[in-house]
């Protein structure tokens, strides 16, 4: 049952052949009722084609278009090429963002997996109460970020949140500000997303593992090779599409990443935790500008296809490899 | 020789103490936010100032869930989060099961009645799975002002269905890839029509992934925020937005007794779901993950 939606592009792009015909065979008599039946297929689809021509690729290009506008707080039509994007990237606050972003996204998908593979490879060792403990694991996947931020907002709180707590466990001199430290404060986002979504991709590695080969494995234990070795040489590149699909998941979560820092940091303290997704929030509906915050937009949906199409590319030509 | 079996013995016994000693302590990581959000929750403020995150209440007091529910402030009003509770099951039951449904009759089209151009469709909405909404909440807030919808409840449910709707059918269409399509062309051949298909041989199959992706619109647009807080005002905000109003509203003294009950009561529904059918919850978001 396990799916994944990235697979399912490519497949969906390389069968292009159509295979299951409909009940278009055999129309030498025109029935009104059989005419009905022949089309009832198409117009069950129709609304959805509609609404994702319109509501997505048609509004993906009106972002595009408001993005070569003068738009302030009202969309208008005075076009001004890309001087909102020069704008953009002459702006402080959204180099802050994209500094950000990558700090954020590194260090948060880079943690996420490596949890995730090791808490996945713990979890393997037939360990009694498995299930129980994937269970806690996973909960964080159920809330909502703007939970988890309030959450850990409070837990991280300076004065009354870890620090009172390690202070009561007698560490008088320990400090953690990290909240209201400018250079310090995005690190407090990654912990608050790292916490929410390494159980989910230790869940993914669980499902990677569980599908190695164990025969393999015990022809290598035969072979005098250690578990180490075996992990190493064996199961961990056997597990190599995992990271990929993990690899893409997580890093469409960072850059989708809005609600966790609204909760967490509201972007503060001052500017210093804002991300590309935040920036265009505030830019676009709290300073009114729209022609700034779409070419904001579109920057994040160019990265998302940076990342996406070379995946899709190789996942294709794996496909028609094979 | 049974010294060295001895040892041996002894070294993988302390490993997997230790195993299990670094499974615990990642349990305790996970489980520490909720136990600390409880324990805050039922303290009164002095007590907070008092003890630490994960000191025992001197008091069990549910004044800050009664005042959460119906007295803080949320922003400009001070009703309490719990109208806002009961916005955001407004806007989920609908969104959910209309698009769920819409999901079951698109996978059932594009499966078993494909037709010239319908894969590459599919291959089109997938792409909605992937963008960023920031790419599409402009257009989207204009096109509801025009439609008068700006605001309410029923733009909100267009919304996050119109939004997805890729996922459902994404889900509805891997799971009849897998029904066989024999079962289709005897019916056919029998004569049964479209939806009477549909009706007596699909959906008497479908309840599995019924469940999956029901719990999975739940639990999305339970959780959403980027929706509620461009395109809902006022008194049709779901909870997410009236909790980060209630959280980061600058107003008065902190009561961070009131601000984790708020969040409990936020995260509530979405944790029960979680624990009652965990094993649906895990299956959706290892088939729909991408939607993050």
């Amino acid at each position: 049952m396990k799916t994944n939606v990235t697979s399912d592009v490519a497949a969906a792009l390389s069968t292009e052949g159509v295979l299951a015909d409909s009940s278009a065979q055999g129309s030498r008599s025109v029935n009104p009722l059989d005419l009905i039946q022949r089309w009832l297929p198409k117009l069950v689809l129709a609304p959805t084609v509609i609404m994702t021509l319109l509501f997505i690729y048609g509004y993906v290009i009106w972002t595009g278009v408001l993005s070569l506008t003068k738009s302030r707080f009202l969309p208008n039509y005075n076009f001004v090429g890309f001087a909102q994007y020069e704008k953009l990237l002459d702006n402080d606050r959204w180099s802050v963002a994209s500094l950000n972003i990558l700090i954020f996204g590194g260090l948060f998908i880079l943690i996420c997996l490596l949890i995730g593979v090791v808490m996945a490879i713990l979890l393997d060792q037939k360990i009694r109460a498995e299930g129980s403990i994937r269970t806690v694991f996973l909960y964080p996947m159920a809330l909502s970020f703007i939970v988890t931020g309030t959450a850990w907002k409070w837990i991280l709180n300076p004065g009354l949140g870890l620090e009172k707590l390690v202070h009561d466990f007698g560490y008088e001199s320990f400090q953690f500000d990290w909240l209201v430290d400018p250079d310090m404060a995005i690190y407090t986002l990654v912990i608050a997303a790292v916490w929410q979504s390494s159980g989910f991709v230790m869940a993914l590695f669980l499902a990677g593992l569980r599908g190695v080969d164990s025969s393999i494995v015990k022809a290598a234990q035969l072979d005098g090779a250690s578990m180490p070795m075996i992990y190493r040489r064996i199961i961990l590149p056997h597990l190599r599409p995992v990271f990929f699909s993990a690899f893409i998941i997580l890093s469409h979560i960072a850059i989708k990443s809005f609600d966790l820092v609204m909760a967490l940091t509201g972007g503060g303290p001052g500017y210093a935790t804002d991300l590309p997704a935040t920036f265009m929030y505030v830019t676009t509906f709290s300073r009114g500008q729209i022609g700034l915050g779409s070419a904001s937009a579109m920057m994040m949906l160019g990265v998302v296809l940076a990342i996406l199409i070379p995946y899709l590319y190789s996942e294709l030509r794996g496909k028609n490899n094979v | 020789m049974s010294d060295s079996i001895n040892t041996n013995a002894r070294r993988v016994r302390v490993s997997r103490i230790a195993l299990y000693a670094i499974l615990l302590l990642a349990v305790l990581f996970y489980l520490l936010p909720l136990i600390v959000m409880l324990l805050t929750s039922v303290k009164s403020m002095a007590d907070i100032r008092a003890g630490n995150l994960i000191s025992w209440p001197q008091e069990f007091l549910l004044d800050a869930w009664v005042k959460a529910w119906s007295s803080a402030c949320t922003g400009v009003s001070c009703e309490g989060v719990g109208s806002f509770f009961w916005n955001s099951f407004q806007i989920t039951l609908p969104a959910v099961l209309i698009s769920t449904f819409l999901g079951a009759l698109n996978g059932y089209v594009l499966t078993k009645w494909k037709f010239r151009g319908s894969d590459i469709f599919f291959g089109l909405m997938l792409f909605g799975c992937f963008i960023p909404f920031q790419v599409v909440i402009l257009p989207m807030a204009q096109t509801l002002g025009w439609l008068g919808l700006a605001n309410t409840t029923t733009g909100l449910v267009f919304v996050h269905i119109v939004y997805g709707m890729a996922f459902t059918t994404l889900f509805f269409r891997n799971f009849y890839v897998s029904v066989p399509t024999e079962l289709v062309s005897a019916a056919k051949i029998d004569g049964a029509g479209f939806f009477t298909i549909f009706w007596r041989i699909i959906l008497p199959l479908s309840t599995p992934i019924f469940v999956v992706c029901i719990i999975w619109q739940f639990t999305q647009v339970w959780n959403d925020f980027l929706f509620g807080v461009v395109f809902s005002g006022g008194d049709t905000q779901p909870i997410t937005v009236a909790l980060n109003n209630l959280v980061n509203s600058s107003t008065g003294v902190k009561e961070y007794n009131v601000d984790m009950a708020a969040a409990m009561i936020a995260a509530l529904p979405t944790l029960v779901v979680y624990v009652l059918a965990g094993k649906y919850f895990v299956r959706g978001l290892t088939a729909g993950a991408v939607k993050g």
